[in-house]
């Protein structure tokens, strides 16, 4: 057993884990903050100066209310589900490199040769918390959020799968950090595969919920849908799921589209100073950043599509447009090989 | 009847003009002058003609214009307010006034603010004032009586003196 | 109740002389002549009376059916014609063989106008209207704006009429004149002569019904004005009547005088319970508390009118300190019970009482059917059955000397004897021999009747109901607490044996049930004697077991009561 391994390993989980968190909070911040200077509002203003304490008002507020369990519901899975929604959204990070060189330590949690299907996996098991909660709930609004969350996901992982796979072809390896470095040294992806960037930052949408396509919600309809029975600390963990999971998917996009913690033009000598580390480490948290205020803006800026759209648009166009993207790029590929 | 859905153009069913337009829209506003009070600090000019909480009012003279008719208590549609009748005692203060009520009390929590018994008020004892603020930490506190309806109420300035020549 | 326009037409004698006329268009048979209210002797009908019968309403203030013909306030008048008659002292005929009317050139008052053959009476042409209207705008030219604080606001004709007739704005620029207000006319009555609008209602009544001619109008022209004798107060025992048949709000009574606005009173038609005569009234009352009494019309009781005595009669009933438990006695006192303990163990113990050892001491303040109810008690005890008489001066109007309500239901159920108050001495000497160890008293302070204190302390059970607290519930054994009329159903036979019911105005107070309803329980349990559930079932079985009410069913008593045979 690698002591230091374990250690350091350790550390890094504590270490993105915790920011995690924090970030997270902030993002309901940075939402309400958007949503409102473009609805010609303030926004949180009272707690702490400009309203800075506002996510740790929220989270008293969600501790100190009533916890209120429905009789009908099925109980064990009504408490499983909102545990079964957050944590896979934290796990994906584990694969994720969060930036190049601290020291001697590489900035990612465990750098997988197979970093991208382990995080399609843990994706994956996203939607049971979803599915879950909406049959848990034993209420029809509860259900047809569930029911409807499933088909979404199913839908609409096939078509983000399809997407990234040229990216690895290029790449020529299913391990992130391999990704970064072709980056680093070809250039962003965006560039070279933006019809895949196009149909993976669709998916992305899809994949959290998020609004044109938050259809397992659609609080104007399903009132709430699968976390309308839920209430204080389960349904803010439902809360917080939908925002890791905004994070977990823009850290995705930014590693496999926008060269991840790499700097365009920027070759610095010493690349294993602690600066420089952090340097990367805050510019892959700035491309983060760019893609949060791009998931808020579009919630408040188009409306919720028809499920008949959705499906429309996940199945007949883009798992086509996928594939047929695929075998472009392996024709490109075979042509060159040549 | 059935509405012929729009056949959509390829540009259309590309959503990105839309998107383009929506974006266009939201960042307008994102820049724009914000609309926002920040209300206990700044307060809004209630406009006239405002249906605030009903008081009573007290004539040139200082004297409750209400003389217990109860036609407010009758038209009331939430029967937020209840008069107690003098009864037949005469009260050596009120001088030649002949009645009055002995206790008016407004549910302010019932209250509904429709202005009914200002309408129906043959006295012009009772106004709907520009008081929307109301609270309160328990529902006995809501209920206001006479004496802090007529001290919210104040005085109301008209020229018929109902009580000079009686 | 002020004012009613039924005609007072009793079944006349045979071959009643009619008059064909025709009102409105619609052809009428009227009788020649009517009684007069006062004298009863025959007099002609007048049109007002001819209209009521088919319920043509002519707004009126003056006219009462109940009183003499005033004719002063005008507001009756109507247009009418009468058949042409030609040179040669026959009928004019039309071309079509009717009858040509001469209309008659000035309108008359419908109240003094006699009606003769083939006349014809317009109630509703544009002249009519808009006499009522001129009318109406004179009355309103010295009548004050009063209507926000008037008592009569709600239940005025001044009112009515001003809607329905007059005019909308007062051309009346000019000052009124003012005349004395808040008048203390005498100790139940306050007027205010501004609102007067010289009807004479009020001074007829005094005169002519009460025959104390107190009242009359002093002053000439628009100083006219009412009053009474100087230095001599209004003060017989009906003059809050003419409270009821002042239109406006001139004469009010001080004990109503800003209680209550008419429009919330739930009207509920009751009895008087004060005397024998069982005047029919309307009780006023609002959120379960009782406000007034009116009469109500029944011309076989009371014509229109009922006695203050009886009218103010009703404090007792709203009173703080009314019996609202089911008390049981123990070593210290009385503690609280409930309904369904105090029947059970009061018909066991019932159950168990040899005959003779029960006495029972019913109240001729009590409803035949609770009374009927005990005495199927008593009859199972041969108990000694009685109840108390209560007696005043009477007057010639309407108050009886017999004070209490039902004294002639009380003797035909047999709880009390032919001369009411006999039994109680020999109950005394029973319970003071020791042979009665049992007393039921409903409704009486038995202390005061010569059953004294010490020997209800000899009795090993005293069962008592009543409504308010007295020495003798204060002995009881049990105290079952009942319910003023005011709060349950029942009849009352009065003293001329008419058999009249009455209606539940209120709820009972907290653990207070009317008193047949726990009797019927008893019964049942003690006789094993169905004691039936409903007052109807119950005043039919009555009717059927006790001669005296032969023939009478609950829903065929009306409003107005029906006979008893005594």
């Amino acid at each position: 057993m690698d002591w230091q391994f374990l250690g350091f390993s350790l550390l890094k989980i504590v270490c993105v884990i915790g920011p995690l968190l924090g970030m997270v909070a902030y993002s309901v911040m940075l939402e309400r903050k958007l949503s409102a200077a473009i609805q010609d509002r303030i926004g949180p203003n009272r707690v702490g100066l400009w309203g800075m304490a506002q996510p740790l008002a929220d989270g008293i507020k969600s501790f100190l209310k009533e916890d209120f369990t429905p009789s009908y519901v099925r109980k064990i899975y009504f408490w499983l589900a909102p545990a079964i929604t957050l944590i896979p959204a934290f796990l994906t990070f584990a694969v994720i490199p969060f930036g190049n060189m601290l020291g001697q330590q590489k900035m990612v949690i465990a750098d997988l040769n197979v970093g991208v299907l382990y995080t399609f996996g843990i994706v994956s098991l996203g939607v049971y918390g979803i599915v879950l909660a909406g049959y848990a709930s034993n209420s029809k609004y509860s259900f047809l959020g569930g029911i409807r969350s499933s088909a979404q996901m199913i839908s609409y992982e096939i078509a983000m799968g399809m997407s990234v796979i040229p990216i690895f072809m290029l790449a020529g390896s299913l391990n992130l950090s391999k990704v970064i470095s072709f980056q680093a040294e070809h250039g962003w992806l965006i560039v070279y595969c933006p019809v895949s960037f196009v149909i993976f930052l669709v998916s992305a949408f899809a994949e959290t919920n998020r609004l044109p396509f938050d259809m397992p919600e659609s609080e104007t309809e399903l009132v709430g849908g699968y976390h309308t029975e839920y209430s204080s600390m389960k349904f803010a963990l439902f809360f917080m799921g939908e925002y890791a999971n905004m994070i977990a998917a823009s850290a995705m996009m930014v590693t496999l589209f926008l060269g991840g913690w790499t700097i365009p033009f920027f070759h610095p000598q010493d690349v294993n100073s602690i600066g420089i580390g952090f340097l990367y480490i805050g510019a892959f948290l700035l491309k983060m950043l760019i893609f949060m205020v791009f998931f808020i803006w579009i919630r408040w800026m188009l409306p919720r599509f028809r499920y008949d759209q959705l499906m429309d648009l996940g199945w007949k166009k883009f798992l086509p447009v996928a594939l047929a993207n695929i075998f472009l790029y392996a024709v490109i590929l075979w042509i060159r090989a040549r | 009847m059935i509405v012929p859905r729009k056949e959509l153009s390829f540009w259309e069913r590309m959503y990105l003009p839309t998107i383009w337009s929506g974006f266009k829209v939201t960042a307008r506003h994102f820049v724009g002058k914000k609309v926002t009070m920040q209300y206990p600090e700044e307060k809004w000019t209630v406009p006239p003609g405002y249906r605030g909480a009903p008081y009573l009012v007290k004539d040139q003279e200082g004297r409750t214009k209400c003389v217990s008719c109860q036609l407010c208590e009758f038209v009331c549609p939430p029967k937020a307010i209840r008069i107690t009748p003098p009864g037949p005692a005469a009260v050596a203060e009120t001088g030649n006034v002949e009645k009055g009520p002995k206790e008016f009390d407004i549910n302010m929590l019932r209250c509904i603010f429709c202005g009914y018994c200002q309408e129906v008020c043959p006295e012009e004892a009772i106004f709907l004032k520009q008081d929307y603020s109301l609270t309160g930490t328990n529902r006995k506190e809501m209920i206001f009586n006479k004496e802090k309806l007529l001290a919210l109420g104040g005085t109301h300035q008209d020229g018929i003196q109902k009580w000079k020549n009686k | 109740m002020s004012a009613t326009t039924t005609t007072d037409q009793k079944p006349a004698a045979p071959a009643v002389e009619t008059i064909t006329i025709k009102v409105d268009g619609k052809s009428i048979v009227v009788p020649k002549t009517t009684p007069d209210p006062i004298t009863g002797k025959p007099v002609p009908t007048t049109m007002i009376q001819a209209c009521a019968q088919i319920n043509v309403d002519v707004p009126h203030y003056c006219y009462h059916p109940k009183l003499p013909v005033a004719g002063n306030c005008r507001m009756c008048l109507v247009e009418f014609g009468t058949p042409a008659m030609g040179p040669d002292r026959k009928p004019v005929m039309n071309e079509d063989g009717t009858p040509k009317i001469a209309k008659s050139p000035r309108p008359a008052i419908a109240c003094a106008t006699p009606i003769s053959p083939g006349m014809e009476i317009y109630t509703n042409t544009a002249g009519v209207l808009d006499m009522r209207k001129g009318v109406l705008e004179f009355l309103l030219i010295n009548h004050p704006l009063d209507c926000p604080i008037c008592d009569q606001a709600g239940e005025c004709k001044l009112q009515e009429y001003s809607v329905e007739h007059g005019q909308s704005t007062s051309r009346f620029v000019e000052e009124k004149v003012h005349k004395p207000k808040q008048v203390d006319l005498g100790p139940r009555i306050v007027l205010d002569d501004e609102r007067c609008i010289l009807c004479s209602r009020c001074v007829r009544f005094s005169k002519d019904i009460v025959g104390d001619d107190a009242l009359g109008f002093v002053n000439r022209g628009s100083y006219n004005t009412l009053a009474a004798y100087p230095g001599k107060p209004f003060d017989n025992n009906y003059t809050l009547n003419t409270v009821d048949l002042c239109p406006v709000g001139a004469l009010t009574s001080k004990d109503f005088r800003f209680q209550m606005r008419v429009w919330f009173l739930k009207e509920t038609k009751s009895l008087c319970t004060s005397c024998g005569t069982g005047c029919n009234t309307v009780i006023g009352s609002r959120e379960e508390k009782m406000l007034r009494y009116e009469p109500r019309q029944n011309d076989a009781v009371n014509s229109t009118w009922m006695c203050d005595y009886g009218r103010l009669n009703y404090k007792w009933i709203n009173r703080e300190d009314r019996l609202i438990r089911v008390l049981k006695k123990t070593s210290t006192g009385h503690e609280t019970s409930n309904w369904n303990t105090a029947v059970k163990e009061i018909s066991e113990t019932l159950a168990k009482a040899p005959a003779g050892s029960v006495a029972l001491i019913g109240s001729a303040r009590q409803t035949n059917e609770e009374l009927f109810l005990l005495s199927r008690l008593a009859k199972k005890f041969a108990a000694m059955t009685d109840s108390v008489p209560r007696t005043g001066s009477s007057d010639k109007l309407l108050l009886s000397a017999d004070r209490n309500p039902n004294s002639t239901g009380a003797k035909l159920t047999g709880i009390s004897p032919a001369e009411m108050g006999s039994n109680i001495p020999k109950i005394a000497a029973g319970i003071s021999a020791g042979t009665i160890k049992t007393l039921i008293v409903f409704g009486e302070d038995v202390t005061k009747v010569g059953i004294s204190a010490e020997l209800l302390g000899r009795l090993q059970n005293l069962i008592v109901s009543d409504v308010l607290p007295n020495k003798t519930t204060a002995l009881a054994t049990w105290v079952l607490p009942g319910c003023a009329h005011v709060e349950k159903r029942g009849t009352f036979t009065n003293i001329k044996g008419r058999v009249q019911k009455f209606m539940k105005a209120l709820e009972p107070r907290d653990d207070a049930r009317p008193e047949w309803e726990f009797l019927h329980e008893l019964v049942y349990n003690v006789t094993g004697q169905n004691g039936f559930v409903s007052m109807e079932g119950l005043f039919n079985e009555m009717t059927r077991s006790v001669p005296g009410f032969e023939g009478l069913i609950w829903s065929g008593l009306g409003d107005g009561g029906a006979n008893a045979k005594i």
